[in-house]
């Protein structure tokens, strides 16, 4: 088989956080997070241009953030994926300062203005993503292009897609998308071999999951997954900031409000009183503005009253879950807190009546996704074995039909990856095209679900209504991201299909901001897409050297491994030069040409695997 | 290639299934397909091993549960389910069904008191249910040890019966 061991290849695991980011690797047998050059192990995700136009990022950014807010911006991970109609609760709460919140278009790209300049949230999120890269090869001391970022669990595909994307624009080759909750089970796994079911309550920043994973024998099996994409700490600093802002208000007769610095100085203020809340009885918010004194006490009491509605939020979808993978509180056997909203005693306390357990939480609750994530990393690139994530589609997959109804064609917990195929045909007589359009979700009509894309099979050839029988495959990968293809179902023939993503980006866009970053300065950004495209090809020339010793490599037709040849030989011509275009494009042709070598390879595998023999 | 489900998990075409036996299977088989575990090869073996999972997990959805697994294996053997007329009510529950739709008028106009006819409802629908799933243990029993067609047949007709059950136990869930 292909297989083929990279020494020096090293994969890292990042949590891609709404407040904070991290960036982990298996050390040897366990893995640890890495410490950037401010000495912290977390990289706030707060993103800034400075005025003099130099991007600013992580701990960095902090103080730009309160001298210069609107050159800043926080949470980003709260626009990844989402179009302009759907953050209008979000720019109520947030200081999001969106470039085209005027366009009509509500399934446009967003544009976040900083100072004089215009990002997508990808690019944004790049931005923390390269912060991290940076970290890690200054850490580890060589450089690094593959990695695994981990998404909540009830990430929709749209929002998936962007988190890959900006590992794109950032010079990144996500080799996977694991799900947050997923990850701390694996984090958690490393050093008790435990059988039985497990329940993993995530509470971040911006974000809700709850997962159920059934473990055995170093499988992790995820049983059901719930959430909610828009509830956090965020949430509960809000409230907070409110209450302050309308003791201004009363106290000062002045509205701070639409002052950006005072916003954020005070929600410096109150997050510190929300986190010493969690051990302490009452806590302070202070607050000096220009010769004035303001000052709160907040108390426990006062404070879960505040916070109540907000941890209700979090168990109707535990419920759910618990449903849909068909388990009682108490089947369940231990309980996994994740994220920093997990500190707070009113949430612990809600968790441990509903699944009647006493949570996990020696592991820390803000690390515990990225070590997750790097033992991922670790299982990628070989290091770990014996160890597999099997995860779910949080979100089923349908097609619009007559009268908006949706056909639900995968379901909700679904083990991906995951494909379904559907027929259709043409409704009129000579009809050449057909548009279709595919939403997640569990509502029956499409307007309630997430619209996700419409797709044109187009080149259909003109026959009586009814008559063409084009067969559109839905496969869902192993990152939870939605792939389509088409065929001629007569003739077997791939069928032209033209994808528009309703809120992502599509290929040329992401391209065109690498280049746009390049141009801004990022030179290394250049160098970084060249070095990944010279990884991919030496991966694919050393896979095939292996394969030339195998009995499908002799089975091959003399034109066809003719054809593999020479597509080597153009990919070694240019595999020295400057363009990562050029090299790609090479490792395409040549990807294409070893299509029939890998399928009857594999399928050697698959008959060997039938008859219990390994591999 | 494997043509079916059965034959990709290695089994016989029975109805009746060991749970455990095909959990066993299922994370044999996910440990030498799954993505994961070719991830450090050439684009068109990933593309492979997240096709074959795709199927590995599709036949593990299907074969799991027994009413999925039935249906499955009728169609496999040429029986036509087609789609389920839950219109037309078997004539043994005509009388039953109007009650409940009786009970669940006089609910949404405020009658809390019929709630409870409602609630004995759904427990004698669970109850018929529950005798259904005990004559497809038998008939399922019936087919793996003879392949008597006949007994696939019975399936059939239970298989209609219970989801027309299941159905009316979906409608007793009356929002509070």
């Amino acid at each position: 088989m292909f297989q083929i061991e990279f020494d020096n290849d090293k994969v890292v695991g990042i949590d891609l956080g709404t407040t904070n980011s991290l960036v982990a690797w298996m050390n040897l047998t366990k893995p640890e997070v890495i410490i950037g050059d401010d000495g912290e192990k977390l990289v706030p995700s707060i993103v800034s241009l400075s005025p003099g136009g130099e991007i600013v990022v992580g701990s960095r950014a902090r103080q730009e953030l309160i001298e210069h807010p609107d050159r800043s911006i926080y949470s980003v991970k709260r626009l990844m994926g989402r179009g302009i109609a759907d953050v209008q609760q979000e720019l109520k709460l947030f200081p999001f300062r969106i470039a085209n919140a005027a366009e009509k278009e509500s399934e446009a790209i967003l544009r976040v203005q900083l100072g004089e300049r215009t990002f997508t949230p990808p690019e944004i999120s790049a931005y923390i993503l390269r912060q991290l890269k940076k970290n890690a090869e200054a850490g580890l001391g060589e450089p690094i292009t593959k990695v695994v970022i981990t998404v909540p669990a009830y990430f929709n595909d749209a929002q998936r897609q962007a988190t890959r994307d900006a590992g794109r624009i950032a010079g990144l080759e996500v080799l996977r998308l694991v799900n947050e909750p997923t990850a701390a089970a694996l984090a958690y796994g490393l050093d008790r071999r435990q059988e039985g079911i497990i329940a993993v309550y995530d509470l971040g920043g911006g974000t809700f999951d709850i997962s159920i994973l059934k473990l055995h024998e170093g499988i992790f099996e995820v049983l059901a997954t719930n959430g909610d994409t828009h509830l956090g700490g965020d949430d509960i600093d809000n409230r907070l900031l409110r209450i302050a802002l309308e003791d201004l208000q009363t106290e000062w007769g002045e509205d701070l409000s639409h002052i950006g610095e005072a916003v954020q100085t005070l929600r410096r203020e109150v997050i510190r009183a929300k986190e010493s809340l969690s051990f302490q009885p009452a806590a302070q918010i202070d607050f000096a503005w220009h010769g004035k004194q303001y000052h709160r006490e907040i108390t426990r009491e006062l404070f879960e009253n505040l916070i109540k509605d907000i941890v209700d939020r979090t168990i109707g979808p535990c419920r759910n879950c618990m449903k849909d993978a068909g388990v009682t509180p108490e089947q369940i056997d231990e309980v996994v807190l994740v994220g920093g909203s997990t500190r707070i005693p009113m949430v612990r306390s809600a968790v441990e009546v509903l699944f009647r357990a006493k949570p996990h939480t020696e592991l820390n609750p803000d690390e515990v996704v990225a070590l997750g994530a790097a033992v991922q990393a670790g299982i990628l690139a070989g290091t770990v074995e014996n160890q597999l994530l099997l995860d779910v589609t949080p979100l089923s997959l349908g097609i619009e039909i007559s009268g908006g109804v949706v056909s639900k064609i995968i379901h909700r917990n679904s083990t991906i990856p995951t494909s379904a195929s559907e027929t259709f045909t043409t409704g009129v007589d000579g009809q050449t095209n057909v548009l279709i359009h595919v939403v997640q979700g569990e509502r029956e009509l499409a307007k309630d679900c997430r619209s996700l894309l419409r797709f044109d099979l187009k080149d259909i050839a003109p026959m009586p209504a009814g008559m063409p029988r084009v067969e559109v495959r839905f496969l869902i990968d192993a990152n939870g991201i939605l792939n389509v293809t088409a065929r001629d179902a007569r003739t077997g023939k791939e069928q032209s299909i033209d994808v528009q993503p309703s809120y992502g980006l599509t290929l040329e866009q992401t391209e065109a901001m690498i280049d746009d970053a390049i141009e801004h300065g990022e030179e290394d950004l250049n160098a970084a897409q060249v070095a990944l495209a010279r990884v991919d090809a030496d991966a694919i020339l050393l896979a095939i050297e292996k394969a030339r010793h195998n009995d499908a490599w002799r089975e091959m037709t003399e034109r066809e491994r003719e054809n593999i040849l020479e597509a080597i030989r153009q990919l070694q011509i240019v595999y020295h030069g400057a363009d990562h275009h050029v090299i790609r494009e090479k490792i395409d042709v040549l990807n294409e040409a070893t299509h029939s070598l890998a399928e009857s390879m594999m399928n050697t595998a698959v008959s060997a695997a039938l008859k219990g023999t390994k591999v | 290639m494997p043509r079916d489900y059965f034959e990709f998990l290695d089994l016989p075409r029975n109805l009746a299934i060991d749970a455990k036996d095909l959990e066993k299977r299922f994370y044999s088989l996910s440990r030498q397909l799954h993505p994961d575990v070719h991830s450090r090869k050439i684009a068109a073996a990933r593309e492979q091993a997240e096709e074959s999972t795709a199927i590995l997990n599709a036949a593990y959805r299907t074969l799991r549960n027994p009413v999925t697994r039935a249906e499955y294996l009728l169609k496999l053997e040429g029986f036509d389910i087609g789609e389920q007329t839950t219109k037309d009510v078997p004539p043994e529950l005509l009388e039953e069904v109007f009650e409940l739709n009786m009970a669940l008028e006089e609910v949404r106009e405020g009658d809390t008191g019929a709630r409870d006819d409602i609630e004995a409802a759904r427990r004698r629908f669970e109850g018929m249910r529950g005798e259904i799933d005990a004559e497809l243990e038998q008939q399922f029993a019936r087919w793996d040890a003879t392949a008597d067609r006949e007994a696939l047949a019975a399936v059939r007709g239970l298989l209609n019966r219970r989801k027309y059950i299941t159905n009316l136990i979906a409608q007793t869930n009356v929002p509070d």
